[in-house]
């Protein structure tokens, strides 16, 4: 009889998979005590507190069933009327929406549906930590188009139809962007769409960050022309109503596809949860103005961050979009690991090292604006007194050179 | 644009005119002159601070009184408020709809202290119908702020 080796039975994709390149990164923060982290990526702001109390009355009257595979009619309703005012893309609530469990199933949904093993899935890095696993657990190949700093982190059409190959079949956009901050205008979009269009792409975009955009409107690209039934749109309630833990989240397209996508939920979820659905209908009901006031008080702290980091010498592109500021640490002559692990310790503020969302993000770093002015501040204060430390010690050096 | 800049400093009287440029987009000197303007038209009247004096060594009554007036030919509510609002025991006044006419706030150094002003100064002056006095026993939240707020920031230290 063989020994039991629990090892041996973990299938060998998921092996490979490396594990999040933030979370040894966490271990080392929640480690240290008195740390003001901007290490966030979500709200600070708590649920507006008339969503909380629609969601304890849903129990109060005891909503506490599973719900339609699809997620709650009312609920469909809403988020159709919502994309349709506010981004003029027009689907069915019948069969063109499904309501996830976070945007993040949405996006392992849409490329479990439609990726094939050794499909290419295109997707600009640096980006959201979980595309790029999920895409190779569908099975799919991933193809990373490295963003850059002086084209303020937008893809650009060239280099699309440079990544382009007779196995590409999907592309991964989102903007405003995780953890860059960048977005991207219509004009910009119309250049991606024509590429998607020629090479027959399907483009999944998530635009969960979409109503935290400061310049212009937020163009959806499902609403541009022809790309609708290409695209599967996804975003959420996490960002703009300040709902991470609540784990509401949609998508929305092609009949064929969301049905597809809504047969893997069904039979691994079942449906969202019916509280959590709940509180996102009011959150649509009645919540835009506290979107609104949240998104002025992101872009006041945005403003701050990014004059300070520009200030202290840390070269920072303005992020239009989401609440990250994403500066070059390179004049410092640390990497990003390296920046974050002693700013860390030598000023315990946290930060986070760009390339833990890819190759592309090294040399840089993700702050997170949603903290309070003072916790930004106060971190900013200590953030200066570490790279002044680093300037005054590069000019000496060269100065004994 | 006043507004905002109004916004921010109700939030935070010591915050920079530097500050409240940079984080509204505008010039330093735009941001100086239009609070200067509006320190002029008296729009900005004081630079307060918002104090949980419970926490404090010095302690204060507080109480509201509902005052009835009995309005005459000649004195409207706003003289019969004005006799009021000079003494320096009172703390706000301010005219109400409803059951009664003047909502007016009183700081003592005790109850007995606040008690006396009501019986011996307010329900004396002239036209003073009535008066009802409730002593404020705790603050829970005032100008907006939650004075012992247990909601503190329950996130991960580091989140995707």
């Amino acid at each position: 009889m063989s020994k039991f080796n629990a090892a041996d039975y973990v299938v060998p994709r998921l092996k490979s998979l490396p594990p999040s390149g933030i979370r040894k990164f966490f271990d080392l923060v929640a480690n240290t005590k008195g740390v003001v982290s901007l290490g966030v990526g979500e709200p600070d702001f708590v649920t507006p507190w008339h969503i909380r109390e629609a969601c304890v009355h849903s129990l109060e009257k005891g909503y506490t069933m599973y719900t339609s595979n699809w997620g709650m009619p009312e609920l469909r309703k809403g988020v159709v009327d919502y994309l349709s005012e506010k981004y003029h893309v027009n689907y069915s609530p019948e069969n063109q929406v499904i309501i996830t469990v976070g945007a993040s199933e949405a996006v392992d949904l849409a490329l479990r549906a439609v990726v094939n093993q050794g499909d290419e899935v295109i997707i600009p890095d640096p980006c959201y930590v979980s595309y790029k696993p999920c895409a190779a657990m569908a099975g799919g190949t991933v193809v990373s188009i490295p963003t850059k700093a002086e084209n303020d982190f937008k893809l650009t059409a060239q280099q699309l139809e440079d990544a382009i190959t007779t196995k590409s079949k999907v592309l991964v956009l989102c903007y405003p962007n995780n953890p860059t901050g960048a977005i991207m205008t219509r004009e910009e979009l119309l250049q991606i769409a024509a590429v998607a269009e020629k090479h027959n792409l399907l483009v999944i975009s998530d635009e969960i960050y979409s109503e935290l955009t400061y310049s212009g409107q937020h163009t959806s690209f499902a609403s541009l022309p022809g790309m609708q039934d290409r695209t599967i749109l996804i975003n959420g309630f996490s960002k703009s109503f300040a709902m991470t833990g609540w784990r509401v989240g949609y998508a929305a397209g092609h009949p064929d596809i969301i049905g597809a996508m809504v047969k893997i939920h069904q039979y691994t979820i079942l449906c969202t949860p019916v509280t959590a659905q709940m509180a996102a209908l009011e959150a649509l009901n009645n919540g835009m103005e506290q979107v609104y006031h949240m998104r002025d008080q992101y872009n006041q702290r945005r403003r701050l961050l990014v004059n300070r980091l520009n200030a202290m010498g840390l070269d920072c592109f303005e992020p239009k979009g989401a609440f990250y500021a994403f500066p070059s640490i390179k004049r410092t002559g640390l990497d990003s690991e390296e920046f974050c692990q002693h700013l860390l310790n030598e000023e315990l503020v946290a930060v986070v090292p760009g390339e833990a969302f890819g190759e592309s993000g090294k040399g840089h770093i993700r702050i997170s604006y949603a903290s309070s002015i003072n916790q930004i501040e106060e971190a900013l204060n200590r953030m200066e007194r570490f790279v002044n430390k680093r300037y005054n010690n590069e000019v000496k050096l060269s100065a004994q050179a | 644009m006043r507004e905002k800049i109004l916004e921010m400093l109700s939030c935070n009287s010591r915050i920079s005119h530097e500050q409240i440029a940079v984080m509204l987009n505008m010039n330093p000197e735009d941001v100086a002159r239009e609070i200067k303007a509006m320190e002029d038209e008296k729009i900005i009247l004081k630079y307060s601070t918002l104090i949980n004096w419970e926490k404090t060594k010095s302690h204060t009554v507080t109480a509201l009184i509902d005052v009835k007036v009995t309005p005459q030919r000649g004195v409207g509510f706003d003289e019969v408020a004005e006799r009021i609002f000079r003494y320096p025991e009172v703390r706000s006044v301010a005219l109400m709809s409803g059951s009664y006419d003047l909502s007016v706030k009183i700081e003592g150094k005790t109850m007995k202290e606040v008690a006396l002003f009501v019986a011996e100064k307010l329900a004396t002056v002239e036209h003073v119908q009535s008066t009802m006095t409730h002593f404020v026993l705790k603050q829970y939240k005032q100008a907006g702020v939650v004075f012992d707020d247990k909601e503190e920031d329950r996130r991960q230290v580091i989140t995707p």
